[in-house]
């Protein structure tokens, strides 16, 4: 993207639409509001006074799957909680972004249990991971802002596969 | 099609025109109530926003009104007190963090006081008063954490956000202490992992200066707020007997008037050196609990400040070779302590064969371990007393009769945590 | 012996097995035929008055004839006493009387000793799984010869079909 300036004056951009999307894109990443467990705690601190995840345009946290871009995935996949976040994650409208926050949605963390999914991507393709038990927000931050590289990257009108997470 | 009201029952009934005026059904000839009633089954969760988590409850409703609350559990099931027997004592300590991710101190603390009573120790003073200061200051936390919480899903945002600028201010706190916000792994058997420094305690006596202020602002919001009130008065009732019979316990059983708390009655760590009182309600209901929260924490910022008044001066982990772990100067320059933290990591230490029950107050209420030990340097059995599971055992007892959107306030009343109900 | 145990022990001579205080916490050893009557008793005797209900649990001994033990724990608020009753069952006949009638509490409590454990409580009002699934078949995961791992079962999506989950922007 870049500002021309054909006749000396401002006012003009000139960028491609596929980076033109993808910027719009980026910028308005709405979350679901998703808590599993502990990771929950501190998304919720995220959103709160001190970190304000709204600057990342990230802050409209929906209720509805049908409403949101982004699927953050905090705290322990249970196996009897799989088919629902799976349902939940078909049920958002494309694009739609998995961000595996911490490490028992990465791997399943010390939780290697009859009842604990090793990890939500067994079942739901992942963008990003962002490692720690539970990541602090400034964490979940960069792990959004590395989603936001991402969709930079992203081809809007050739239509590509995306099989789990890309390197960014 | 007549109309005409029935001076008995003043009812209107409708004259059937014999055909349904809109969807062309045929109607039979006489004076009918036009609605038909049936039960609504309405499943709630276990994606939704105000479940704390995910919960799942299938309410049965009658129009607006809950007929029967079902909670669905396990969403949530991790299997921890099977891991429990496949760790040793020490290993289990970071599985305690995240049974209730809001308050980890405190079930640190249960578990060590666990066991400690197996073993029988005995915990040096300045340990015990540390103990008491940080399992205080979680206890702000929770409640904090809780009062957020709640307003926020009874539809008052505003107080999320200023009780998670002080939450944040203790998590600061937690941040030097041990390096983490949330899960802390903080308390060791035996004693804590490290001493607080002048520079911590200076920051306490910080917060504590204006902490009363900072709740007259959240009360200021809450307080006469007619929302508030006409969504937490009434709401949730139980009497005193039925919340003795459910076994609840912390501020839902003190809101309805029972004087049960197991820092007062059975005193461990140093709550039986300072002054302080056990906040008790009258009502049983969500408002009254909302009080009792409230000065719960005004009671913890008065322990906090007398232990660190008192704070005494010594060791701050006990000195037993089965449990502490040797100094690290000492593990890599001396052969002796290096075998022996090697066997404390990899074997544990060994307890008596028994079996124990240990009861702490948690700020939920009663957080219990009952560990049999078979002698070996693993548990044999570990069960954990999980406040909140317990509660849910009252949730479709306290739940019936009220309307679907005091539900949220139902579920909140109970600080409800699913880390902890579903272990 | 401890007063309480000796109350039980001159209401109940049959049923009475042992007892064993340890570190301060007394534990009576009952039949399971009795587990209600005395239960019955603890709570509404004046002179024991255990109202609150604490836990119940359960433990498993493989190598014992009677394999499983279920473990309650009562407190007393007015008296501030605590008391733990244990009572044995076989595998065979893997079954209790259920105590929700004294306590309502218990209700939870004994479903999740079945969903962990596998004893059967006689007379419980609503006898189900409450934290694995209803339909969850691979056995009672705290019973020691369950591997921690599951069975499989953990690993299972049938949800997932061939391709759905490509993503396509």
């Amino acid at each position: 993207m870049g500002v021309g300036t054909l006749d000396g004056e401002g006012g003009l951009v000139t960028t491609t639409i596929e980076q033109a999307v993808n910027w719009a894109r980026k910028g308005s990443l709405w979350p679901l509001t998703f808590g599993l467990a502990c990771c929950a705690i501190e998304m919720m601190a995220a959103v709160s006074a001190r970190y304000d995840i709204d600057r990342y345009g990230a802050g409209v946290f929906r209720a509805s799957p049908r409403q949101s871009d982004l699927m953050i995935v905090a705290g322990t996949v249970c196996r009897r909680m799989a088919p629902v976040i799976r349902k939940i994650y078909d049920q958002m409208p494309e694009p739609k972004y998995v961000i595996a926050m911490g490490s028992c949605a990465t791997s399943g963390n010390i939780y290697n249990s009859y009842a604990v999914v090793q990890g939500v991507d067994r079942f739901v393709p992942v963008d990003i991971y962002v490692p720690g038990c539970p990541p602090t927000p400034e964490a979940l931050f960069d792990g959004i802002l590395k989603l936001q590289q991402k969709i930079m990257k992203q081809k809007v009108f050739i239509k590509s596969p995306i099989l789990g997470a890309t390197k960014v | 099609m007549t109309t005409e009201t029935n001076p008995e029952t003043n009812l209107k009934t409708v004259e059937s025109p014999g055909e349904h005026p809109v969807a062309g059904v045929p109607v039979p000839n006489k004076a009918l109530p036009l609605l038909r009633t049936e039960k609504l089954m309405l499943n709630m969760g276990p994606q939704h926003p105000s479940t704390h988590g995910v919960l799942k409850v299938v309410l049965e409703l009658e129009g607006e009104r809950i007929v029967k609350a079902i909670p669905v559990l396990g969403f949530l099931h991790r299997g921890v007190e099977k891991l429990a027997e496949d760790g040793t004592y020490h290993q289990f300590i970071p599985h305690t963090d995240r049974l209730d991710y809001v308050c980890a101190m405190y079930n640190n603390f249960a578990y060590v006081r666990a066991v400690e009573k197996l073993l029988d120790m005995k915990v040096p003073e300045r340990a015990e008063y540390l103990r008491t200061i940080v399992a205080e200051v979680q206890r702000i936390i929770g409640h904090l954490f809780w009062l957020g919480t709640q307003a926020l899903d009874i539809g008052a945002m505003t107080v999320f956000f200023y009780t998670f600028r002080e939450r944040e201010v203790l998590l600061d706190f937690f941040d030097d202490l041990c390096g983490a916000r949330l899960t802390t792994t903080w308390y060791r058997i035996g004693g804590v992992e490290n001493d607080i420094s002048p520079k911590l305690i200076e920051h306490l006596y910080k917060f504590l200066e204006n902490f009363s202020e900072k709740l007259d602002e959240y009360n200021a919001l809450l307080e006469t707020n007619r929302i508030w009130l006409a969504r937490t008065k009434g709401i949730a009732v139980i009497s005193a007997q039925d919340a003795i019979s459910f076994g609840l316990s912390g501020p839902t059983l003190r809101g309805s008037g029972v004087d049960y708390d197991l820092r007062k009655y059975e005193p461990y760590g140093a709550y039986d050196k300072v002054q302080w009182d056990v906040p008790v309600g009258k009502n049983g209901d969500t408002y009254d609990r909302y009080w009792i929260r409230i000065l719960e924490m005004k009671e913890s910022a008065k322990i906090v400040k007398q232990c660190l008044d008192q704070l005494p001066q010594g060791p701050y982990m006990v000195e037993d070779p089965r449990v502490t772990l040797p100094p690290k100067d000492k593990v890599f320059t001396n052969l002796e302590h290096m075998i022996r933290q090697f066997k404390l990591f990899t074997q544990g230490f060994r307890t008596p064969p028994g079996e124990i029950y240990c009861g702490t107050e948690a700020h939920k209420g009663e957080l219990g371990f009952y560990i049999v030990s078979d002698g070996s340097g693993k548990p044999y059995r570990l069960k954990i007393r999980a406040p909140s599971f317990i509660h849910m055992g009252a949730f479709d007892f306290m739940a019936r009769g009220y309307m679907i959107a005091d539900i949220v306030t139902i579920f909140g009343t109970y600080d409800i945590v699913m880390g902890e109900c579903d272990r | 012996m401890h007063p309480n145990a000796e109350k039980i022990q001159a209401k109940f001579p049959d049923a009475f097995l042992s007892e064993k205080e340890w570190r301060g916490d007394l534990s009576v050893t009952v039949k399971k035929d009795a587990i209600v009557p005395i239960c019955r008793c603890l709570h509404d005797d004046p002179g024991m008055d255990f109202d609150y209900i604490v836990h119940i649990s359960s433990v498993d001994f493989p190598e014992d004839p009677e394999r499983f033990e279920v473990v309650y724990e009562f407190y007393s608020i007015r008296r501030r006493e605590r008391i733990r009753i244990k009572a044995r069952v076989t595998e065979e006949d893997c079954a209790i009387d259920s105590v929700t009638g004294i306590w309502k509490g218990a209700d939870f409590m004994e479903r999740e000793v079945f969903d962990m454990m596998g004893i059967r409580f006689n007379h419980h009002p609503d006898h189900r799984r409450i934290l694995l699934p209803d339909e969850y078949d691979e056995g009672y995961p705290l019973r020691k010869d369950f591997p921690l791992a599951g069975k499989g079962w953990r690993d299972t999506f049938e949800f997932i079909t061939e391709g759905a989950h490509k993503k396509t922007t």
